[in-house]
């Protein structure tokens, strides 16, 4: 306990420094910044920024480098609830709820609650990196092939139930995105499958041009129909600052999201992605009232955007305990901390105690900053909404194209951005919700990498999934789950909850 | 006509001079094929900072990721060849790249050759739950367990499939290739004993050798690495034809003029002999060209050997 407090002494006396202190907040603006904006990630944005940090030492770079990217993950839910943008495959379910809240006068606070849960998730998750870290760092290490894989059966169930409308729809949608994620290069071969090609798509369809094109654009392109719409939005715009009730229903939620995306967000291969889609169908399954949900449920907002923040938070563990990225900002600060001589791996703790701990201790006060930075901006966020769409839609669109071309320099990226607005605008007119699609896409890679290398390392066997405890604890659970999803009495209940 | 043609014949050539006297007089972008954060993206940051320096003008790093590097360098290599766009090729997308892709839009002895970087070596490293724990119990255990190992690798084209692949040609083992999508997963995965051995550049390696996460069998360089002395070479642990390093080299599109890309030879030079420029990359565990491999004759001769070297390697294993 006494080491816990040393430890953490130092790390506030390193990132309460003046300089870095500075560092920190140019980090928070940046990220809030480029999060708001939607389409330019933080990936696009470090990568940018790495030569600036050239002349700064290294705790102060990395402070800053770290800023922007939990910075982007609070302003990348403005753009989800108020415009319907998701930025990152992160803030998707809070496009769910955080818009419809918008759209019934609630944008405040919905905001609000966001920048307040997420303010809660950080504080716990950078206490529980202090203390815990090391030893949660073993997690990871359970996590093979065939766990993996489990796991994210488990995600797809969970993308059944995030749909609104038919369970047959929402399946479809699933296999959709899941056909999506197999174009491009196949891991084993190497060779080229479903690209037509196109050489652009041997790497895959990028996640950033599907997901704007499917929600942004196709979106944009639905409201320009009734342009009338929206003037409801606009005369309500409502509170700022969520009230007792709001809080009261908010609360639990908080809690658990932080734990569902903080636990998620350790696991190596992008687990933090999961958070948020767990949190929203454990809201949904604790309900009261399921239908509330899609509908502008708070809780919707909250967990989610609580999961989203500690798992951004987490991820942090394994680049700092073990020295392995666990998603591609973090491979992004590897080589950030490389350039500035530091080569991660076990020993930057025992070695660089003041990057460390500086590190800890300035996520702490980064998400303070945050919340200062955020909630009096809220009230200027929940104005946008009041731009004309005559002026804001095409500053939406120029952004959003100036984000895609950024991620790769890649002209063809915003090309395919307008195919997937056109395949998303048809998909809303049958009445298909793209959010289980784009689930579907991103387990989808993982999946397929995770199957293969387990199958690979039983020698093709299938027996590998049961036979080790937690991918069998994990598969048990996803079947529980189906059995109550598909359960006669149960889907009658669902589908007079579900359809509308 | 004939006359026309032979005036604009010496115009272009003295408007082409011209400029390549004036060269630079804009930014010159670099075209990394490789995410940011990277070895080689590591690499030509540290290097193209100083080179900025002495060239008077800014090196822009563009990051071009995709298809094991053969996107950037293909992009980098339709790009006009007024010196104004060059690239950082390796041992990927300028040795192995030409059998492993058979669509492969150019040539990578074609490309006018600027010059060496660095390189890295490469290691042969083992989970510490494998029972040998030298090279020569390595190698013994792979031929009498020829069912039982998993080699890790992340990703066909990547450093560590095309190493890997030329140490199993060596030894004549065939293990189980698992693919990954990059070095750390794979670590992962060889940290808590799914996978049993693998083949990566040291920057990848090192800190987690240090730690004892993982056991390095030997370093494929001629001499022992400044960052890992214990480690011994393989001509030390008895595997002295696995020679392997994953250079990282500039280059500019076909037809770039000599003495643009003499005056970018000089400032690679230039960079290579700064101080500060060299005690990073030292850091890195990666390996200087010495004096005579630092010309573009040099390198030019060298692809030329690689190329021929890796492709009936790769060509068999596939």
């Amino acid at each position: 306990m006494n080491e816990f407090a040393a430890n953490l002494a130092l790390g506030f006396g390193t990132a309460l420094s003046l300089q870095n202190l500075f560092l920190c907040f140019t980090g928070c603006m940046v990220g809030t910044l480029i999060g708001v904006l939607p389409g330019v990630g933080p990936i696009a944005t470090i990568a940018m920024l790495l030569p600036i940090t050239f002349g700064l030492d290294p705790v102060g770079a990395l402070i800053m480098l770290a800023g922007i990217y939990y910075g982007a993950q609070y302003g990348g839910s403005t753009t989800a609830i108020l415009v319907n943008i998701p930025g990152e495959a992160t803030s998707v379910v809070t496009t769910l709820d955080g818009h419809q809240m918008a759209k019934q006068g609630r944008a405040g606070v919905a905001l609000g609650i966001a920048a307040i849960g997420s303010f809660f998730a950080g504080t716990v998750a950078t206490l529980f990196i202090a203390a815990v870290g090391k030893p949660l760092s073993q997690i990871a290490q359970f996590f093979g092939p065939a766990e993996y894989f489990s796991l994210m059966v488990l995600g797809l169930i969970f993308a059944v139930v995030l749909a609104r409308g038919s369970v047959l729809k929402a399946m479809c949608m699933i296999l959709l995105g899941l056909l999506v994620a197999t174009v491009g290069t196949d891991l084993v071969s190497g060779q080229e499958r479903l690209t037509l090609g196109i050489q652009d798509l041997s790497d895959g369809v990028d996640f950033a041009s599907m997901a704007m094109g499917i929600f942004g654009f196709a979106e944009i392109i639905r409201n320009l129909e009734n342009p009338e719409a929206r003037d409801v939005v606009k005369s309500k715009i409502g509170r700022l600052l969520p009230n007792w009730q709001d809080i009261k229903d908010a609360s639990l939620p908080v809690l658990r999201g932080t734990f569902i995306g903080g636990l998620l967000g350790i696991l190596p291969g992008n687990g933090a992605v999961l958070g948020p889609f767990a949190a929203y169908t454990v809201e949904k399954k604790l309900a009261k009232d399921p239908s509330r949900f899609g509908r502008g449920a708070i809780e919707g907002v909250a967990g989610p955007e609580s999961a989203n923040n500690a798992g951004a938070q987490t991820a942090f563990i394994p680049l700092l305990t073990l020295g392995i990225p666990p998603n591609a900002v973090m491979a992004l600060m590897v080589g950030a901390m490389t350039i500035h001589g530091i080569v991660p791996g076990p020993q930057v703790m025992t070695k660089n105690p003041d990057l460390f701990w500086g590190m800890v201790a300035s996520m702490w006060v980064g998400n303070l900053m945050l919340l200062i930075i955020n909630l009096p901006l809220v009230g200027m966020w929940v104005r946008l909404l009041q731009v004309p769409y005559r002026l804001m839609f095409p500053a939406i669109m120029i952004f959003c194209c100036i984000g895609i071309y950024s991620i790769n320099n890649n002209t063809s990226d915003v090309l395919f951005t307008g195919f997937f607005a056109l395949s998303g605008y048809a998909l809303l007119k049958f009445g298909f919700e793209p959010a289980p699609m784009l689930l579907g896409f991103v387990l989808g890679k993982l999946m397929e990498e995770k199957l293969r290398q387990a199958m690979i390392l039983s020698r093709g066997s299938f027996m590998t999934f049961v036979e080790r405890p937690l991918s069998l604890a994990l598969l048990i659970v996803s079947l529980i789950m189906l059995i109550i999803a598909v359960l006669p009495a149960m889907r009658q209940r669902r589908d007079e909850v579900f359809t509308e | 006509m004939k006359m026309f043609a032979a005036a604009l014949a010496i115009a272009t050539a003295l408007t082409g001079s011209a400029m390549a006297q004036s060269y630079p007089a804009k930014p010159i972008t670099m075209i990394v094929p490789f995410a940011a954060g990277g070895p080689t993206d590591i690499i030509a940051r540290f290097v193209g900072e100083h080179m900025s320096r002495s060239l008077g003008q800014t090196i822009v790093i563009e990051n071009v990721a995709g298809a094991g590097g053969t996107t950037g360098i293909t992009r980098a290599a339709g790009s006009p060849n007024d010196g104004y766009t060059i690239m950082m090729g390796h041992m990927g997308t300028h040795g192995a790249a030409p059998a492993l892709y058979p669509g492969l839009k150019y040539d990578p002895t074609a490309l006018v050759p600027v010059g060496i970087a660095a390189s890295t070596p490469i290691l042969i490293v083992g989970s510490n739950k494998l029972p040998p724990k030298t090279l020569q119990e390595f190698i013994a255990y792979a031929k009498a367990n020829p069912d039982k190992l998993n080699q890790a690798h992340a990703g066909i084209g990547s450093v560590s499939h095309s190493t890997c692949v030329m140490l199993n040609v060596q030894l004549g083992i065939k293990p189980t290739a698992v693919p990954y999508t990059g070095t750390g997963p794979a670590l992962n995965d060889m940290i808590s004993g799914q996978v049993d051995y693998m083949c990566d550049q040291i920057v990848n390696l090192s800190e987690q050798i240090r730690a004892g996460n993982v056991r390095a069998y030997a370093i494929a360089s001629p001499e022992r690495s400044p960052a890992l002395p214990d480690v011994p070479t393989t001509k030390e642990a008895g595997l002295p034809e696995y020679q392997v390093i994953a250079w990282n080299a500039i280059f500019a599109p076909v037809g770039t003029a000599p003495e643009i890309t003499a005056k970018l030879n000089d400032a690679l030079k230039k960079a290579l002999a700064d101080e500060t420029t060299r005690g990073r990359l030292l850091n890195l565990g990666a390996v200087l060209p010495k004096e005579n491999e630092q010309s573009q004759a040099f390198l030019g001769e060298f692809v030329k050997q690689e190329v021929a070297r890796w492709t009936p390697i790769l060509k068999a294993a596939k």
